[in-house]
This record gives structure tokens, C-alpha cells and sequence, in this order.
């Protein structure tokens, strides 16, 4: 360890760590464009400039090394100096365009200049031009070269983690040109990753571009709901503003960093798969086919459910739970279907369904929720659908209830014609559009993951928490609420008003989860307790 | 100084060939050394006699070599910078083109210090005839067994390649070098690591400039007691010294370190063309900040030349007459700097290019007497904040020519060019030929003519 010393605030850090690194730590505020922290060290940028004391001029705190006893001032007037004149540096050929720049609202050129620049502008010659303005260099990325300040972080997560080595800097001094390498295109499962470290608007998203300025953007911390891998993110949504025409409420997702997840990262799939959030959405309620008239309401919904639930010979009932469902909803599942109704026919795993998986973070198993799943329902043979709905389509249940399941894509259209014609009563409770839930008796529309708390348990029993972005859309719930009413209806003794009573109990009950609450989980996630 | 060390064999015809060399004692040194010494004796000959790098930076070569990590884990390279591009510069020329037999000599004995088996000499692209004949020395050299497997019969081996360099001035920076060499880009490297511990592909790397090599066998032959000698304090040996621009007798000069610079521009390069009277000087190469006429009663050696608020860099001495127009000598400056940037450091990469514009607009007679000003703040916030110190040598030109020539940069301003000549006259020296060369120094007078 060390004894340093950061703008008089005494530290004692590891041996080794850069000035940046212990800067970080210490959460004091330091400028930089290149150095990222899950990227090699380019040290180009050289706006990181601290006064190291003994040391005759001003040094780079990401390639400096701190040394017992080292006294380093980041806010002295010779660090500010060296601060403000790299940045005068980095400004005098970028064009000062901001209001027409996508980038504008998140852009480190214009969050440097108040921080640390605040200078009068020098620059009075003509800027250098560069060729490729908006010029699109893949399927989710468009480059201008002219807002770039050719910090290379884009090359080096090419290089470094993706390892595609997508692009480089051509040509030299200010005609230094940041480029995709020649009959290439940016088409990796990770490009998305580019926009999100570019300072500057060099590199911006194609799905994102010019749909919303940054400053009307809310931010909730989440997890992707894309594959088992759980990677952190930030879901950023729209905030209310009721002149605006109301077409999409969630605007992006970005990563968020987790060390022992996603690290900074998050993959395209994940990444751009956010539009079901608000496009194909159950918005009905619906009690029979043959309804007419005003729609129901959720009690009538809920009650006509309970009534037959209620009624229904022992054994006669098969449900498909979801791994798309959140610890604390399939906590409910369990306590209603099995502990509750006796129901035995219980299952979640629809197979066939597996999708792309690298060494990275992409994970084949597309539910970000198929170990909780497993861990709180206990069912036998991988909870696999297949038996239940051979069961259903051979006319042996009277009774199905779906969460989120489309049959129709996991079987095809004629297994789920066979299992309507077998099944007196199909209830369906889900977010979106599917064949499936056209043809349920009962529809149940519930809130998408965005809209609701709850935690997911990834591929290696690491529980996360989602949290709300957005309201439920429309008249659909949470399912954990869905269920929580449906349990009271059918006599359960609870009264549960928060997903995070739900999970208090599930806490409780199932040892993989002891000791945990939403406190505790926090952030960046708590580890099952392995028996 | 009587006789010529480093040049002895410059005027001697066919001496790059390998049976003149060795006529006239080439390897003989080498062959001694590998046979009867210590590789440490040689480093601590090179130490005693206070050779210092002649690349530019004057840093003492024994002390360099002794940065090499003790463990010998990895393999040792020694890669020689024959990628001679400042501006001003053409001595290492010289020992490519006319005595390479000398340079790998003193590669031999390097590599035989730094226990390196493979050597590389990064040699200057546009250097065609010096290429071929370095390249015609080594392959003799192998032929005769004094590179490749067993040198002079020893146990030792020594792989001596050749590579060309593709015109990028930043490449004779030590570690763009490196990058360059392994088929990257020439962009200077983050130190530290530096090369002694981390360099060519990740191993320990010694870099030493094609002069400061073909010294070692002079002092392994003569002792470091009379290398040291030939200088000044501290700063052992002679130097080539070219010299080039408004003299009589432009061309590369083997003199004592620490010879004055007064003398050289009028002993030996027999005076300011014509008679005329002496401008300005710039003692080191481009990058080295002006002297006035005032200020030539300087030694030409590392330290004496850092006091006088400049420096020795490579030696390429450029004398201005009072034709020359300061505006227009620091035009020609700048857009090299501008040109030859890498482009990796932000304040370099704005920094030279920005400069450049404001000079084109004094040029021009464009420009305000604050642009004056506004050039003195770039070159000062480029100075000391970038990876390597291109940025010193491009902020130190500007720095030098407008505080030391101010009246005449403002009278520039004032006049919008007018009345002041723009460029330099075409005047060609008359009198003897040059005191070493035959050769055309064109690289360097081309840059002062301007054009």
C-alpha cells in the first residue's frame, strides 16, 4: 500500500495504481477523453493533467504511478493551466455546432468547457475539413470525423475486447482521420459499445440519433432481460412531457458498469432489444371470446380466473410459468399453483429456443431468469413445457394457464390450435402480442420488466434488481401484483403491496435467497448462498 | 585536431567496399575485442570515455546500456537509428554512404556488450545510395563471418538486418521507431516502459544513432582515456558537425566536441557567403532554438549549448545571412513541424497545425500583432504536455525566431510583407569546394532557400 496525498485529502492506496485510478477512488472529479478503464492506456488525450509535487512539470494521471508519499494537486492554477489548454487544444479544429450535434447533453467537449475551460477562444483560422460526415460505417453505427478528437478508445475496444479490430486512425498530424479499416463494417454483437465510450459526437447511434435530446431522458437502473447473463444497465426513458407526441416511452438502454457481470459492457442483441416495451403491447383485458361490450375490469378479470381455478377438478390444471418472470413472481407461482391449488403439471423451460453465445457475454439460454426459475419452482426434469402441453393437446387437462409463453412459436400454429381445441379454459398473462394470447380465453396483459420491481437470478445464481422506468402501460400490471390479488381472491393470507414484500418472504422461505433483501442486493447484486 | 577519427576514411575512394575497409584496419578492433575482453569491458570503456548519444539527446551510452534488465530473460535487441531526418542534418549520411564497414564494427561491439544476437538498422527511406551500400557492407560481412553464426571464430552470433524506413520524420524517435519497425504505425510510445526494459516486441531494447556506434571501435582501440580527451568536459570525443545554409564552404565537419561555434562558421566553413554579415544561426538541427550573431561565442557541446538556452541536438548547424527573412525561415519550420506531427498528442496535433496557419497568415501579410502573441501561447502550451518531445521541437523554433526577432516580425505585420523581402535571395557560394564533401547537401539548404 501507499501513503498519498490527492488535493490534500490523505489516501492510502494500492501499490502500483495509476494517479487516475486512485483519483477515481477517491472520487475526486479529473477530465479525460482516452483513458477508459477497461482499455489499455493510450495516454494521447492529455487532458488528465495533475501537479505531482518534486516533479518539474505537470504529468498524465493515467500513466503516472503513484509512489509512497507522492502530494498531487489536481485543482492547483498549474494543473488547471495544463487542464484547460489541452482542451483549448482539442476544440480549436472540432466544429462548434452543438445545437445541431446528437451528442449535445452528453457530450465531454461541452461538460470539460464548464468544468474546466471556460477560457477565451483563440482559434481564429479555418478549421480542417474532414471527409466523412454522418457517414455510416455499420448497421448500428454512424461516424462524423470532424467531431472526433482521435482518442482512440474505439480502436482499442476493436482491438482489446472485441478483438475485431475494427478501426484505426489514418492519415497524420491534424489531418489525422479516425476511420472503419478499408471494406470493413462495423458489425460486431458488441458495436452498440462504440457510441457509448466515444466522448464526442464522433460516434453516435443509429437507433438512438436524433430521436431525443439527452436532457429529456430519464435514467433507471436495471438489468436486460436479453439472455441469463443479467448484464447491468441504465434504461432510458422519456420523461413526461405532454405536449410530446407519445409514441415510445423508452428511448435506450445503456450498460452500466458491473465488475463481475458485464464489466462496462452490454452486446447489440441486449442492447437494441428494448422496442417490445412499447410496441405490440396487451392492452385489453379480456374475460371470454365472446365478450361484448365495455371491457372488464382487472377484479372481474381476477375473479372470473379465482372461479375457475376454484372449481377445477384436482390435477386437471397445467401451468407454464416464465423464466421471463422475476424471482418474486414465480415465488407467488409457486405459493398459488403448487403450495396452494395442488397443481402439479408446473413447467418453464420452453426448449428449442436457444440463441447465440460467445465467451464474452452473450449466453445461448435467452431468459434472464431461468435459474430462479429452477431454484424456486423445484420442478422435476428441467421444468421442461413439452409434458404439459402433450398433456393439454391429448385433452388431459381442462386448464392452462401461460405466462408470456407463445406456443405457437415454440411448437407451431397446429400444436396451439390442437391445445385450444383440447382446453376448456386458456388463460394467458404477458406483455405482448402473440398468437397465444389471441387465443386465450382469459388475457391478463402485464406490465413489461421496464415497468416493474422485481429481481432476476442470472446464469451463475447472482440476483439482480430491475426497477421501474415507466409506468405500466395502459391498464397492465405487474405480474407479481396480477398474482398477489389473484392468490388473495383464491384465499391466500397475504396482503402484499410491494414486489419487495414478496421477495422479504421468498427471503425467507427458500435458503438459496437467506438473507438477502432489495438493501442488500443493491446495485450490483448479491450471490445465492450455495448450500 | 589534427586527425580525422570518425571521417578518416570519408575521402578514401571505395572504402564502403569490404577489402579497402579492412585495408585500412576495419573489424580489426571488433575481432581483438570479441577475442580477449569482457562484455562489461566494453561498456565501461564506453562509460570512461563520456560518449554521449549523437542522435540528438546527448544521453551517455554506457549508462543507457546499463539500464538493460540484469535477469537476461528475455532477448536483447540493439536497434540502430540510421533514420536521420532533422532538418539540417546529413552526418550519419556520410558513414552509411562512405564508411559502413565503421558502423557495424561498432554494431559488432555494442551487441557484443549488451549481449544482443540480433541487431536492426532502421535506416532513413529516402537514403537510397547509403541503403544499398550498407546493405552491400553487411552482406559482405557475412560472407566473411563477421556477422551471422560464430563471428571471427567465436562461439558468438550477431543477425544484422537492414530496414527502410517509409519517410516519417516522427520514426526517428526512439520508440515510433520500435512501432514502426514491427509493422505499426510511427507513433512514439507512453514511457515509461522505456525501450531498455521494454522495447523491440516487447523486449529489452538498446537504441543507439549510427555516429555514436562508429565510435565505440575508436575507443576500444585507442582507450577511453583519449576519447574522452578529444572533447570537453563530460563530453567525450569529436562530432560530424553539418553545416549547411549561407557559408562558403557548406558540409559535414569532423571537430572536437566543444569546438566554438565561431570558428566553425569562420574557420572552417570559410565565412558567411560573400562576406555578408551573419543573421542567425540554428546550432542543432531544426528543432533547436535560434542563435542570434550576437550570441555565437558558444561551445558546440551538449552542456555549454543548454546553457545558452539552446541546444547540441544533431548537430546540424544552419547559418542565416542578412538576407534572410526570419517570417519566412519560421514559415518553412512551422509547416514541417505541421506536416510531420503524428498526430497522436492532442496539443501537437492542434498545436502544429494551428501554429502553421497563423505563420501562413503573417506570410501572407494577413495577420495582427496579437497573432504574434497567440503563437508564443501555442508553442508554450504545447511545450511539456505530449508523449515525446516533438512538441518541444515544434514550439521551440516559433518561441526563438519571434522573441529573438520580434521588431522585425511586427515591422513584417505592420508592412503586410511589404518592403521586407519575402524568402531568400538565390545565391550560391562561391569559393572552394566543401571541406569534407562532394556531395550535394541539398536536404538542408533546400529548407533554408525555401522556395
Amino acid at each position: 500500500m501507499a501513503n498519498i496525498t490527492i488535493d490534500g485529502k490523505a489516501l492510502t492506496v494500492k501499490d502500483g495504481i495509476t494517479i487516475i485510478e486512485a483519483i477515481d477512488q477517491a472520487q475526486i472529479g479529473l477530465p479525460r477523453y482516452c483513458y477508459h478503464p477497461g482499455l489499455s492506456i493510450a495516454g494521447n488525450c492529455r487532458i488528465c493533467q495533475v501537479e505531482v509535487e518534486k516533479m518539474p512539470r505537470t504529468v498524465i494521471a493515467c500513466n503516472t504511478r503513484v509512489a509512497e508519499g507522492m502530494v498531487i494537486h489536481t485543482k492547483t492554477e498549474k494543473a488547471k493551466e495544463s487542464q484547460q489548454v489541452v482542451l483549448e487544444f482539442l476544440l480549436a479544429n472540432h466544429p462548434l455546432d452543438c445545437p445541431v450535434c446528437d451528442q449535445a447533453g452528453e457530450c465531454k467537449l461541452q461538460d470539460y468547457y464548464m468544468d474546466y475551460g471556460l477560457y477565451d477562444p483563440k482559434f481564429n483560422d479555418v478549421k480542417v475539413k474532414k471527409e466523412k460526415k454522418a457517414v455510416s460505417v455499420g448497421p448500428t453505427i454512424m461516424l462524423d470525423q470532424e467531431r472526433c478528437i482521435l482518442c482512440t478508445r474505439c480502436v482499442r475496444f476493436g482491438d482489446e475486447v472485441t478483438k475485431t479490430h475494427d478501426f484505426g486512425v489514418f492519415n497524420r498530424g491534424d489531418h489525422s482521420e479516425l476511420d472503419i479499416y478499408p471494406g470493413k463494417e462495423l458489425n460486431n454483437k458488441y458495436s452498440g459499445n462504440v457510441a457509448d465510450i466515444c466522448p464526442v459526437g464522433a460516434l453516435t447511434d443509429k437507433d438512438f440519433r436524433f430521436k431525443m435530446r439527452v436532457w429529456y431522458l430519464g435514467s433507471q437502473d436495471s438489468v436486460c432481460p436479453g439472455c441469463s447473463r443479467g448484464c447491468n444497465i441504465q434504461i432510458h426513458y422519456e420523461k413526461s412531457r405532454p405536449y410530446h407526441l407519445k409514441t415510445e416511452r423508452v428511448m435506450r438502454l445503456k450498460p452500466r458498469e458491473n465488475q463481475d457481470v458485464n464489466k462496462w459492457w452490454m452486446c447489440d442483441e441486449g442492447r437494441y432489444g428494448y422496442k417490445p416495451i412499447d410496441k405490440n403491447r396487451l392492452q385489453k383485458i379480456r374475460i371470454s371470446r365472446s365478450t361484448n361490450g365495455s371491457d372488464p375490469s382487472w377484479l372481474m378479470a381476477l375473479e372470473k380466473t379465482a372461479t375457475v381455478l376454484r372449481a377445477a377438478k384436482p390435477g386437471a390444471w397445467g401451468v407454464l410459468a416464465s423464466p421471463q418472470s422475476t424471482n418474486e413472481e414465480l415465488h407467488l407461482v409457486k405459493k398459488i399453483f403448487k403450495d396452494l391449488l395442488k397443481i402439479e403439471q408446473v413447467a418453464f423451460f420452453a426448449p428449442g429456443q436457444e440463441g447465440f453465445e460467445d465467451d464474452f457475454l452473450l449466453k445461448k439460454d435467452k431468459n434472464p431468469n431461468s435459474a430462479g426459475a429452477a431454484e424456486i419452482l423445484k420442478v422435476p426434469g428441467g421444468g421442461d413445457l413439452t409434458p404439459v402441453v402433450e398433456a393439454a393437446k391429448a385433452g388431459k387437462l381442462e386448464g392452462l394457464f401461460i405466462f408470456s409463453h407463445d406456443l405457437a412459436k415454440i411448437y407451431g400454429a397446429e400444436t396451439l390450435a390442437a391445445v385450444r381445441k383440447a382446453v376448456k379454459t386458456v388463460v394467458y398473462e404477458g406483455p405482448n402480442e402473440n398468437p397465444t394470447a389471441e387465443a386465450a380465453d382469459v388475457l391478463l396483459p402485464s406490465s413489461s420488466y421496464a415497468e416493474k420491481d422485481g429481481t432476476f437470478t442470472n446464469f451463475e445464481g447472482r440476483v439482480q434488481r430491475i426497477r421501474r422506468a415507466v409506468d405500466p402501460l395502459g391498464v397492465s400490471r405487474p405480474t407479481w401484483q396480477i398474482l398477489a390479488d389473484l392468490g388473495a381472491l383464491l384465499g391466500a393470507p397475504w396482503n402484499y403491496t410491494r414486489a419487495e414484500h414478496v421477495f422479504n418472504d421468498l427471503a425467507k422461505e427458500n435458503a438459496a435467497f437467506k438473507d438477502m433483501n432489495y438493501k442488500a442486493v443493491g446495485s450490483s447484486g448479491l450471490l445465492w448462498s450455495r448450500k | 585536431m589534427t586527425e580525422p577519427i570518425l571521417s578518416r576514411n570519408f575521402q578514401t575512394p571505395d572504402a564502403w567496399k569490404m577489402a579497402v575497409a579492412e585495408k585500412r584496419g576495419a573489424y580489426e578492433t571488433a575481432r581483438n575485442v570479441l577475442a580477449t575482453m569482457k562484455p562489461e569491458d566494453v561498456t565501461n570503456a564506453v562509460l570512461a570515455a563520456n560518449l554521449r548519444g549523437l542522435g540528438g539527446a546527448g544521453f551517455p551510452t554506457g549508462k543507457k546500456w546499463q539500464f538493460l534488465p540484469k535477469d537476461g530473460k528475455k532477448p536483447v535487441y540493439l536497434v540502430v537509428n540510421a533514420d536521420e531526418g532533422e532538418p539540417g542534418t546529413f552526418k550519419d549520411r556520410y558513414i552509411l554512404e562512405r564508411d559502413p564497414h565503421l558502423m557495424i564494427e561498432g554494431i559488432i561491439l555494442a551487441a557484443f556488450a549488451i549481449g544482443s544476437k540480433k541487431a536492426y538498422v532502421y535506416i532513413r527511406g529516402e537514403y537510397v545510395e547509403p541503403f544499398r551500400r550498407l546493405q552491400s557492407a553487411v552482406d559482405e560481412a557475412y560472407a566473411k563471418g563477421y556477422l551471422g553464426k560464430g563471428i571471427f571464430g567465436t562461439a558468438l552470433e550477431l543477425d544484422l538486418v537492414v530496414h527502410r524506413g517509409a519517410g516519417a520524420y516522427i520514426c526517428g524517435e526512439e520508440t515510433a521507431l520500435l512501432n514502426s519497425l514491427e509493422g505499426g504505425k510511427g507513433y512514439p510510445r507512453l514511457k515509461p516502459p522505456f525501450p531498455a526494459i521494454v522495447g523491440l516486441f516487447g523486449c529489452p531494447t538498446i537504441i543507439n544513432n549510427v555516429e555514436t556506434l562508429a565510435c565505440v571501435p575508436f575507443i576500444m582501440k585507442n582507450g577511453a582515456a583519449w576519447f574522452a580527451g578529444l572533447g570537453s568536459a563530460g563530453n567525450g570525443g569529436t562530432h560530424l558537425f553539418s553545416i549547411s545554409g549561407h557559408v562558403e564552404k557548406p558540409g559535414v565537419y569532423e571537430l572536437p566536441m566543444g569546438t566554438n561555434l565561431k570558428d566553425m562558421i569562420y574557420t572552417h566553413a570559410g565565412g558567411v557567403r560573400g562576406g555578408r554579415a551573419l543573421k542567425a544561426v540554428i546550432p542543432g538541427g531544426i528543432s533547436a532554438k535560434i542563435l542570434t550573431a550576437a550570441e555565437i561565442d558558444v561551445k558546440m557541446d551538449y552542456d555549454s549549448l543548454r546553457n545558452a538556452g539552446t541546444m547540441l541536438g544533431s548537430a546540424g548547424v544552419m547559418v542565416m545571412d542578412d538576407t534572410t527573412c526570419m517570417v519566412t525561415a519560421l514559415l518553412w519550420a512551422a509547416k514541417f513541424f505541421a506536416h510531420e506531427s503524428c498526430g497522436q498528442c492532442s496539443p501537437c496535433r492542434e498545436g502544429t497545425g494551428w501554429a502553421y496557419k497563423i505563420v501562413k497568415r503573417i506570410h501572407k501579410g494577413e495577420a495582427t500583432i496579437a497573432d504574434l502573441d497567440s503563437l508564443l501561447k501555442i508553442a508554450r502550451n504545447m511545450e511539456g504536455r505530449t508523449i515525446c518531445v516533438f512538441a518541444d521541437a515544434a514550439a521551440w523554433p516559433i518561441q526563438s525566431y519571434i522573441t529573438k526577432f520580434r521588431a522585425e516580425f511586427e515591422e513584417y505585420i505592420r508592412s503586410k510583407g511589404h518592403g521586407i523581402r519575402r524568402g531568400v535571395s538565390s545565391y550560391t557560394p562561391q569559393g572552394s569546394a566543401p571541406a569534407v564533401s562532394t556531395l550535394e547537401s541539398s536536404g538542408a539548404r533546400r529548407l533554408v532557400k525555401g522556395k
